[in-house]
């Protein structure tokens, strides 16, 4: 008789609940398993595309950082004559940064100062506004920095506890990350039809439904948006600081994709660069953390495993205990923290290694522009399927409009009808999609699809999708065992 | 929310932070640099890593390499094969959240050799990043913060305080079981029942942490030993959580390590089959010393079905460990083997290693005993040395006065004016009135040599002061 049985166990853990994309990744995995072992499907393997992992999808890695991480690695390597001198150079002075000049070592919880540096000057040179070392906090991924800063906002108990804003739709990853903060989620909705854009009426709606249930006190808000495609103009981050400022959140600013914009007469302009070009009061007093990672658009080294935070405004005692919760937390492997660096500080024309790197940005860039063309060109030929113009991110979010049949059938299964929809494309077609998530309203599906693929493959999984989704307005698709 | 513990042990890192910048600054101390053996950090302390795993990384992180004539051909198969494990062959993606699948199979064939042939399953084994993580998802799922009494989880004193933290955390009570000093800090079993009954009315104890090598004490559990706590966790249904970093690390001549899946299996029934047990292991410690690379695993072993479910769920919510890490964890659990073109630097590489923690354990040994009012008994594994300070009533009072613990007193000033950074005692507990020091054993001979010297240099200088 085993000891710890099922009563036992906490029941915070207990209530735990593998969310939709879990589960349709654990189909995926049984799937693939299946597959090795022979089993006959109408595919050959199966496409992933529920979420932002380029190097899965077979995009190339950006080489120069790779060279620089390898040597660091293994620094015998900078005896090779086979590596520009840009890369030895940097790699050297990489390693000079970590204690006993290995990737092996423990760094400050923080992160390694150096790459805190780097980041402060490239944050200061894209912005034109000062930023400071000791205001940047290095973690194990955005999704740890967005966990700590929340957790440190957390307090209260019942209808006093701690709330947060957040976007209906938001990044898939978001809930668990705020389960696991303990905070209220408090959704505003943006605004579908004008491209996922954010409305000022929304948000003070969000609010509204908030009083007696929490105690908002922070909004969070990706841009370019996850996983809507929409990039804000100054205008509507102005609105947003101004809202914040009024209603005192603090503002948590996703930028995680601010490297993808492809949008004609579109471009990304920080939250910190607007709040600063505002009126002095504001700039001095709206407190702002802004998140990027390398799991971005151009380096896509979801594996790697870092990324950072910028704190605006904070108090300096606030700031103490960031350092001392990330102490408790992940920490970021070095390796992870060395491309951070990379990432910020790039090669420069007339480096050896500049020419290479801006072809393979350019050409990253290229795929995911061509690739929202492509989307919007074939998935609104498709019925009852109406896709939002993208103007940046790595996601398209189509809505879907289903057959009665479909939604009861996700009723009887107590799924919703776009979890089922993603769960039988997987099934049939072998293609792996993210449903949208359930902070929205429950009579509108959507559908996640990561285009920062290969061409070709977007061009496959459009076909495959196509197929399935016309026999399923047929009405000839199989019904799912219950 | 605020952990003050943290805080203060922080206080002491963040000094000799500073006292590292002066230096470089070019300041004029009584030294010229900081000897840092604060953490169990091999390679700060300048230990070199393993040249094979290395080149493997090195070679999955820019994949060309693995057409270099400069790396030998086993490491450029083995690059190989870990990407091709990869998804998207690259070490850029994220891997399922249990660990690449073909590690994980690799971890559990390597634990099988390890003990003898007894059976490991690959779905009992979750990778993370650093065992610290899985320790806190393990104690996450046994800890309920709401209920009355308190959960609490036995552990030994001293104690590392990466887990204590996680345990208090968790709104969680630790129940201390002092390890006996005078037995080379051996664990007693009658301390163990000592501890339980302490609980009674306090706490609801759920689980019993042991450390094996310990940390920061030296010593290597004997298999009686571990019998003797396994047959306890039964008795007493605990969940026995085995802290295995320091596996690879046994000096002691008699000593040896013996797991503690191998021991319950080989107690066989009712133990085999019942006793709950959760080990851990990672590429932080031992011959690699990767701790920037954050990568360990957990093994379960009698977990009920229903709840294995929970913890995968629990273990889903994370982004999974570095892949890099992973494959180090796959390099470590199945290393160059006789034959293979790497293996005799390999070889050699893990002997000096060896060699040279085998000698630091011995002259830190010599040297402490040697100075009065220092001492310590043989280190028979782990990476620490944990020393008691016997510090007279002149220096405690000092101490008092500045508002210092007695032993942080003594470390904060063998930092300033001896430049060694190492671990006050009372951070990781001990015996009401006792004080130690904790400092990591596995530097260079040459850098221990010197830490020696300032060590005595300062312990005779202080101890004069405070006569």
């Amino acid at each position: 008789m085993k000891m710890t049985s099922l009563q036992h166990v906490n029941p915070t853990v207990r209530g735990m609940r593998d969310s939709p994309q879990t589960m349709l990744q654990n189909l995926a995995e049984r799937i693939r398993k299946d597959i090795s072992l022979g089993a006959q499907k109408p595919f050959k393997k199966v496409i992933d595309v529920s979420s932002g992992d380029p190097h899965r999808a077979d995009l190339q890695h950006v080489s120069f950082l790779r060279q620089v991480l390898a040597v660091c690695v293994y620094p015998q390597l900078l005896e090779d004559k086979c590596y520009p001198l840009d890369v030895k150079i940097r790699a050297q002075k990489l390693l000079e940064a970590c204690d006993g000049a290995s990737v092996g070592s423990y760094t400050a919880s923080s992160g390694l100062r150096h790459v805190r540096q780097s980041i402060a000057e490239f944050i200061q040179r894209r912005d034109g506004v000062p930023s400071y070392a000791q205001n940047i906090f290095i973690s194990a991924g955005s999704q740890r920095a967005i966990m700590i800063a929340v957790k440190l906002l957390a307090s209260g108990e019942g209808n006093t506890r701690t709330g947060v804003l957040i976007p209906a739709p938001c990044p898939h990853m978001l809930y668990n990350v705020l389960e696991e903060a303990g905070v209220v989620l408090v959704p505003y909705q943006l605004t579908e039809e004008k491209g996922w854009a954010v409305d000022l009426d929304k948000l003070h709606q969000a609010l509204k439904a908030a009083q007696g249930n929490c105690e908002p006190r922070a909004i969070y808000i990706s841009n370019p948006g996850n996983p809507t495609g929409h990039v804000q103009d100054r205008k509507s981050i102005e609105e947003v600081i101004q809202f914040a400022a009024a209603e005192r959140l603090l503002l948590l600013a996703d930028e995680v994709y601010q490297d993808s914009v492809y949008g004609k007469d579109r471009e990304f302009i920080s939250y910190k660069k607007v709040l600063f070009e505002m009126d002095r009061e504001l700039a001095e007093t709206v407190q702002l953390i802004s998140f990027h990672s390398i799991s971005s658009t151009c380096i896509g080294e979801c594996g790697l495993r870092a990324g950072y935070m910028e704190v605006v405004n904070m108090d300096p005692e606030v700031i103490y205990y960031f350092d001392n919760t990330l102490c408790g937390d992940i920490s970021t492997p070095v390796t992870g923290q060395l491309a951070l660096d990379l990432m910020v500080n790039p090669p420069q024309p007339g480096d050896p290694s500049y020419d290479t790197y801006i072809q393979e940005t350019f050409f990253t860039l290229a795929t995911l522009s061509h690739n929202a063309q492509l989307v919007q060109e074939l998935i609104n030929k498709l019925p009852g399927v109406k896709c939002q113009p993208t103007l940046g991110g790595i996601y398209v979010f189509p809505r879907l409009h289903l057959p009665c049949g479909i939604k009861e059938q996700a009723k009887l299964l107590g799924l919703k009808a776009d979890v089922l929809y993603c769960q039988k494309l997987l099934e049939e077609e072998g293609v792996l999609a993210g449903a949208g998530e359930h902070g929205e309203m429950t009579d509108s599906f959507h559908l996640r699809l990561c285009i920062l693929v290969p061409h070709d493959t977007l061009v496959e999984v459009l076909a495959r999708l196509a197929s399935f989704h016309c026999r399923l307005m047929d009405g000839t698709v199989t019904p799912t065992e219950v | 929310m605020w952990n003050m513990k943290q805080l203060e042990y922080g206080a002491l890192a963040r000094r000799a932070n500073q006292i590292k910048d002066e230096l470089r600054q070019g300041v004029r101390r009584p030294y010229k640099e900081v000897i840092d053996v604060f953490q169990g950090d091999l390679h700060r302390a300048g230990m070199k890593p393993l040249t094979f795993v290395r080149q493997i990384l090195a070679a999955c992180v820019y994949p060309p390499l693995i057409n270099s004539n400069n790396l030998p051909l086993d490491v450029r198969q083995r690059a190989q094969e870990e990407l091709g494990r990869c998804v998207g062959g690259s070490v850029g993606s994220y891997s399922a959240v249990a660990g690449i699948p073909e590690i994980v199979h690799s971890i559990s064939e390597f634990i099988k050799r390890r003990d003898g042939g007894i059976p490991s399953h690959p779905e009992n084994i979750y990778i993370s990043p650093g065992s610290q993580w899985s320790i806190s998802n393990i104690l996450n799922v046994l800890v309920n913060r709401e209920a009355s009494p308190r959960t609490g989880v036995l552990i030994p004193v001293p104690c590392h305080h990466k887990t204590v933290l996680s345990i208090t955390q968790l709104g969680a009570v630790t129940v201390p079981y002092y390890l006996s000093e005078e037995q080379g800090w051996a664990l007693q079993v009658e301390e163990l029942q000592r501890a339980l009954e302490s609980a009674k009315g306090v706490c609801n104890p759920v689980a019993l942490y042991v450390i094996n090598p310990g940390n920061p004490a030296g010593y290597v559990q004997s298999q009686k030993s571990v019998q003797e706590v396994i047959r306890f966790a039964w008795e007493k249904r605990l969940f026995l959580l085995a802290d295995e970093l320091y596996q690879d690390c046994v000096y002691g001549e008699n000593c040896e390590f013996v797991s503690y899946k191998r021991t319950l299996s080989e107690m066989g029934p009712p133990f085999s089959g019942t006793v709950e047990l959760a080990s851990f292991h990672s590429v932080s410690k031992g011959f690699l010393g990767e701790c920037g690379l954050r990568a360990g695993y957990v093994e379960l072993v009698n977990l009920d079905p229903a709840v294995m479910k929970h913890i995968h769920t629990l273990f889903s919510k994370d982004s999974c460990a570095p892949v890099l890490g992973q494959i180090a964890l796959d390099l470590m659990t199945d290393p160059p083997k006789p034959g293979d073109p790497s293996y005799p630097l390999y070889k050699q590489e893990i002997e000096h290693i060896r060699a040279v923690l085998v000698h630091n354990v011995k002259r830190v040994h010599e040297v402490i005993n040697s100075l009065p009012g220092f001492s310590c008994p043989p280190i028979e594994g782990g990476l620490f040395v944990f020393p008691r300070l016997n510090l007279t009533p002149k220096a405690i009072q000092k101490a008092k006065e500045l508002g210092l613990q007695p032993d942080t007193f003594y470390c904060t000033r063998l930092l300033e004016e001896g430049g060694v950074f190492t671990g006050p005692g009372w951070e990781y507990g001990q015996k009401e009135g006792t004080y130690h020091i904790r400092f990591c054993i596995a530097a260079p001979q040459d850098v221990m040599e010197e830490l020696l010297r300032c060590l005595s240099s300062f312990h005779m200088t202080f101890m004069k002061d405070f006569s």
